[in-house]
């Protein structure tokens, strides 16, 4: 009876998406009985989802549109944590800066797609500019706000070591806000991810968006919906694994401190 | 952020005045190309005559180009906003349902909403209500996760008295549920109007409905600069201007809370 009831929990979640699942099968193929091709069963999505992993093609744009999205986050984030760490341990410096931040960060990453289009033209470059952008705002706002709530006598002890700007941010602010760090960090690998594939949907002719843009406009809806399957499989796992991470990470620096 | 003192503010202008003279100079000297960087004054041209703000002269395109991404970002958003907070308060006032329901929700907020255009278009035809829906679709998450998340977290205790007085659960929803969940609903609705814009733009882009995210990829094809830059401005403005409001409000709604 426990165990029972056990594995009736273990199967839980699966009940919902199953029964939408099943739901939107029957649709689509009395769509496709009636002579549709705008829409595939679930079940012929993953025929088409086996033939793309085989065949390689789903491997090659799910690594483009991960490494595009790790490389803009490295190079968004990288500034960002620089920059605000410099703002947020002088105040001056973040009260000249506010006016510009606040003028720039709202405008819409994808707003710079035609941009990013004609300094760069199609390919990595112009997504990892646009993925950096996106970046940037958030990591150097979390950035700030962490590094303002480190504990002044931490500051107050490197003042009285004498330690240079450089060693101060190095080897009292870092570490210090590391488990903030990482929660931003989180943050910016959702945002990496989705401006990515946005960016690829919207014009870049490389990785998952842009194959599932291509299946849909070639009228291949079991291919379209194994991508967007794909896509959100990849999103949920590349979440998971950072909260993981930082669930991980808070706990290390939890038990250190 | 704080508020600061005129000091502040003298200082902060500065900065950004600083920037917009580097821009000038950068593009009047020749120091980066024209055709990605037009002169501020090209782009201020081009915004007053798509603005139609030198009576008579412009031809005003601009203006039509604002007010449709605008009606669509806050259409899009209101009707995320509507669905996100009925469909969480359903799944939230009840422990079981969440429990059945919750994580496929989980799975599904990573998604980025424009993965789902390919699919509208394919059900719906590259039309404005297609672009309409996903820009709903896309932004009902944050809501109706934060309304789940703040029914989830309404003090036990009130749900007891409300057990006690034997309230029925319309009544609980709308008088203790709601109120307590707000801040996460407002928090989540700041989010999804961020998106709605977003979505907005990229739906414009690929479904070719009239408005800025069309136009700047027009300009941008045309290799026309100033144009492009001037929708980046106007982008720029409406994200500006949707976010403070929404933090005024948010201010003024949630003013009970503060002690």
């Amino acid at each position: 009876m426990t165990s029972g009831a056990a594995i009736g929990r273990a199967l839980r979640p699966w009940a919902f998406p199953l029964v939408l699942l099943g739901l939107y099968e029957v649709y689509a193929r009395r769509a496709a009985a009636l002579g549709s091709d705008a829409l595939a069963p679930p079940s012929a999505a993953l025929k088409a989802f086996v033939g793309a992993a085989l065949d390689g093609s789903l491997w090659e744009a799910t690594a483009f549109t991960l490494g595009t999205a790790a490389l803009g986050l490295l190079a968004g984030a990288g500034l960002g944590l620089l920059l605000g760490i410099a703002l947020g341990l002088s105040p001056r410096a973040a009260r000249m800066g506010f006016l510009s931040i606040e003028v720039f960060r709202p405008v819409p990453s994808v707003a710079l797609i035609p941009l990013a289009m004609l300094m760069f033209g199609f390919g990595l470059r112009m997504e990892l500019a646009i993925v950096a952008f996106a970046t940037f705002w958030p990591m150097l706002v979390l950035v700030q706000a962490a590094v303002r709530q480190v504990e002044p006598r931490l500051l107050e002890v490197s003042r009285m070591l004498g330690l240079s700007a450089r060693e101060r941010a190095f080897k009292i602010v870092l570490p210090a806000i590391v488990p903030r760090l990482f929660v931003a960090l989180r943050l910016g690998v959702a945002v990496a991810l989705v401006v990515a594939v946005t960016v690829e949907i919207a014009a870049n002719p490389h990785g998952m968006g842009y194959a599932m843009m291509i299946a849909q406009q070639s009228f291949d809806p079991a291919l379209m919906l194994a991508w967007l399957g794909w896509i959100g499989v990849v999103g949920y796992a590349v979440n998971a694994a950072m909260q993981r991470l930082q669930g991980w990470m808070a706990r290390r620096m939890g038990a250190a401190a | 952020m704080k508020a600061q003192g005129a000091a502040g503010w003298f200082g902060s202008l500065a900065v950004f005045a600083a920037l917009v003279a580097l821009w000038w100079a950068a593009s009047n000297a020749g120091w980066v190309s024209r055709v990605f960087l037009p002169t501020p004054q090209a782009t201020l041209a081009s915004l007053a005559e798509g603005l139609n703000l030198r009576d008579g002269q412009g031809n005003g395109e601009l203006l039509g180009f604002t007010q449709a991404t605008v009606g669509r970002m806050l259409q899009g958003w209101l009707l995320a906003s509507l669905a996100g907070v009925l469909l969480g308060a359903a799944i939230g006032v009840s422990p079981a349902v969440r429990a059945w329901v919750q994580p496929t929700l989980e799975f599904i907020r990573p998604l980025p909403a424009s993965a789902l255009l390919p699919l509208a278009i394919s059900i719906f035809g590259l039309s404005a209500g297609m672009v309409l829906f996903v820009v709903a679709f896309g932004a009902m998450w944050p809501v109706l996760l934060a309304t789940v998340h703040g029914f989830a977290a309404v003090e036990p205790r009130l749900a007891e008295v409300a057990r006690c007085l034997q309230m029925p659960r319309a009544a609980f929803v709308w008088k203790v549920g709601l109120p307590s969940a707000m801040p996460d609903i407002l928090a989540g609705m700041r989010l999804s109007m961020t998106i709605s814009l977003i979505v907005a733009v990229v739906g414009e882009m690929i479904a070719s409905q009239s408005g800025l995210g069309q136009a700047i990829l027009l300009a941008a094809r045309a290799f026309r600069a100033s144009e492009l830059f001037a929708g980046i401005v106007l982008l720029g403005l409406i994200g500006f201007a949707s976010n403070a409001l929404l933090a005024v409000a948010e201010k003024k709604l949630l003013r009970w809370q503060q002690p």
